[in-house]
């Protein structure tokens, strides 16, 4: 069993709780820089596909994990990110370094814009609003047909970083390593924000609004950094979706992809960096699992090619609907569980994470 | 000149006229009390001071300036701390989180610095980390530092919501209910603290509640409300032995029914 000794109040403050923590999170790295080496090129395509879900899971995690706003219409910023970067690349000339910040850039200032008219609703209404917004979006990709090649679609340039060519078919551990690096910088800023003020305050808002108005935060506009950093970081994603995708059409970022998102994180854990990469490695993982189940029932019993239509999305619901039933915490609160096991084995008690009955609320202003 | 001024306060609901024409003066480094039955209108004018409403009629004047021209979220910045009826605290952070929180209008920091999380954020976070530190001890809320609000009894949770508080570091502090659910024990602690806020830290108390112990014991002057109106003003003793105060609370007696 680990007992967290602190020598200092000060020590609050650091980013890994525990030497533990820091040894196992720098050996987890650096078996991802590893990875390339011991895998198949495929995998590691497949496991690109994970990071990039997983940094677009952190981007929507910010807004409804640590702010408490829903969101519908995340799929609208990562096709703000994407055509972004490719349209900056193609038809300004401008470097990846430069248009990959300014798609992130761009994609968060539009969920400001969005913002800005939205906060004053909550819940449903909300989630109704982003919707809304994630299909005018697809509509006005197709309407812009001279920029956006509406329909038909744009093809993803390779990149180029610092003069090194990377295309993620011809060089795919490249492009996994640049994608790493994207999900270590933003997992670090999403750690700093966490222990300072505006990580407060968006959890304040999440929990109160009322009395986070009378500690001195300004909640509208507080809602509406968190829509910025939120779609900013959704944004990068859709611009590494781009590459990652190789071609992209309007149908590529559809209402059904938002959703995915949030049912992504609420399987992984809502409120948590950890939950945004077990639903990410759920999202990215699931098809593959599937059809490996598919082609060794075939086999097996001789049944040759099963098609299903729609199988993926109705296991993903059940998923869902299991989660929801059993584990509202998601996969990491399942994590939790058995780290707390295995750490006080044999003192568990199953009631140890049952949670207690809120008291009474104020009345709401509104 | 006081530090709180509340002249002439009006404020309808509909028909409903919840404050009606209330004037009081709060003197700085004393503890003011609200009381009267309940629908009286003290919450409302904890609210109106908040400025979660509007007065219809009226000004409320902190300092020397008048409160109506500055937004809700500018209120603690000022120096007007508040807790509520029903517990409001960020259920889902811990009681060092929610102090934190307290902290927050004394943020200089950007969001861009925070995310880069720069050497001036971490030192204005270990200053904000050391003051709230002194409200831990103030509150002897040592032993649940880390611990989820969500799991906390009702009685810590009364204190954390006094802890985030004085975290703002108020001039005035506007505590509604501190004793209402409290065991006797707790709520001397309440009493004890309410005495010490007001003569080692010079902060002045706006207080509501209906335990008539308490209020008299930690109160230099008390008002009583009934209906949204002024019924008496003085010290606990007097206006506890005011007749209309006593027919608010359990009507006139039968000489005076008969008469």
């Amino acid at each position: 069993m680990r007992i967290l000794f602190k020598t200092s109040y000060d020590d609050d403050i650091n980013l890994f709780k525990h030497n533990h923590h820091r040894f196992w999170y720098i050996l987890l790295f650096v078996a991802l820089l590893c990875l390339p080496f011991l895998i198949s090129d495929y995998m590691v395509g497949e496991f690109t596909n994970v990071l990039i879900w997983a940094l677009a899971g952190m981007g929507l995690m910010i807004l409804v994990g640590q702010t408490g706003q829903a969101s519908l219409g995340h799929a609208a910023f990562l096709a703000i990110g994407c055509y972004s970067n490719v349209i900056l690349q193609s038809n300004f000339g401008l470097p990846f370094v430069i248009s990959f910040p300014l798609a992130g850039l761009i994609s968060g200032l539009a969920g400001v814009l969005l913002a800005i008219p939205t906060t004053r609703l909550h819940g449903i209404y909300l989630a109704i609003a982003t919707l809304a917004a994630s299909i005018i979006i697809e509509d006005i990709i197709v309407l812009a047909e001279p920029i956006t090649g509406g329909v038909s679609g744009l093809y993803a340039p390779d990149i180029n970083l610092f003069g090194y060519s990377i295309n993620r078919y011809v060089d795919p551990s490249a492009f996994y390593w640049l994608t790493l690096g994207v999900v270590l910088i933003i997992v670090l800023f999403y750690k700093n924000l966490l222990r300072s003020p505006l990580g407060r305050a968006f959890a304040a808002v999440r929990d109160s609004e009322i009395s986070a108005q009378a500690m001195g935060i300004n909640v509208a506009r507080t809602k509406a950094v968190s829509f910025g950093i939120s779609t900013a970081i959704t944004g990068l994603a859709g611009a590494l979706m781009g590459h990652f995708a190789g071609i992209f059409t309007n149908e590529t970022f559809n209402v059904i992809i938002s959703i995915t998102l949030l049912l992504m994180i609420v399987v992984g854990g809502v409120g948590s960096i950890h939950g945004a990469f077990f639903g990410a490695i759920i999202v990215a993982f699931l098809p593959q699992l599937l059809s490996f189940f598919r082609d060794w029932i075939g086999n097996t019993f001789e049944l040759g090619s099963i098609v299903i239509p729609g199988l993926e999305s109705a296991v993903f619901g059940c998923i869902l609907i299991f989660f929801i039933l059993f584990e509202p915490m998601g996969i990491y609160g399942m994590w939790l569980k058995l780290r707390t096991w295995f750490e006080l084995f044999p003192f568990y008690r199953r009631d140890m994470f049952r949670r207690q009955k809120s008291y009474l609320k104020t009345e709401r202003m509104r | 000149m006081s530090l709180l001024e509340v002249k002439n306060v009006t404020l309808k609901f509909g028909g409903v006229i919840a404050v009606n024409d209330v004037s009081f003066n709060v003197e700085e480094g004393e503890v003011f009390a609200l009381v009267g039955p309940n629908g009286a209108g003290k919450s409302t004018l904890f609210n109106l001071i908040s400025r979660f409403y509007d007065p219809f009629e009226g000004d409320i004047i902190f300092d020397g300036e008048s409160l109506l021209k500055h937004p809700p979220h500018d209120i603690a910045n000022l120096g007007i701390a508040r807790t509520f009826q029903n517990i409001e605290l960020f259920e889902q952070a811990t009681v060092l989180q929610n102090l934190l929180v307290g902290r927050h209008r004394f943020r200089k920091t950007n969001m861009f610095s925070e995310l880069m999380f720069l050497p001036s954020v971490k030192k204005k976070e270990l200053e904000n980390r050391a003051e709230v530190e002194k409200v831990i001890d103030f509150l002897d809320l040592h032993p649940y530092r880390d611990k989820y609000i969500a799991g906390l009894p009702y009685g810590v949770r009364k204190v954390v919501e006094m802890g985030r508080a004085l975290a703002i570091n108020p001039k005035l502090l506007l505590l509604d209910e501190p004793a209402s659910g409290l065991s006797t024990e707790e709520t001397q602690d309440v009493a004890f603290w309410v005495e010490d806020m007001k003569k080692q830290m010079g902060i002045t108390i706006l207080m509501v509640e209906h335990d008539m112990h308490l209020v008299a014991s930690v109160s230099d002057r008390v008002l009583a409300l009934s209906d949204g109106k002024m019924l008496a003003m003085g010290t606990p003793s007097e206006v506890q032995n005011h007749p209309a105060v006593i027919e608010a609370y359990i009507g006139a007696s039968d000489d005076e029914a008969v008469a």
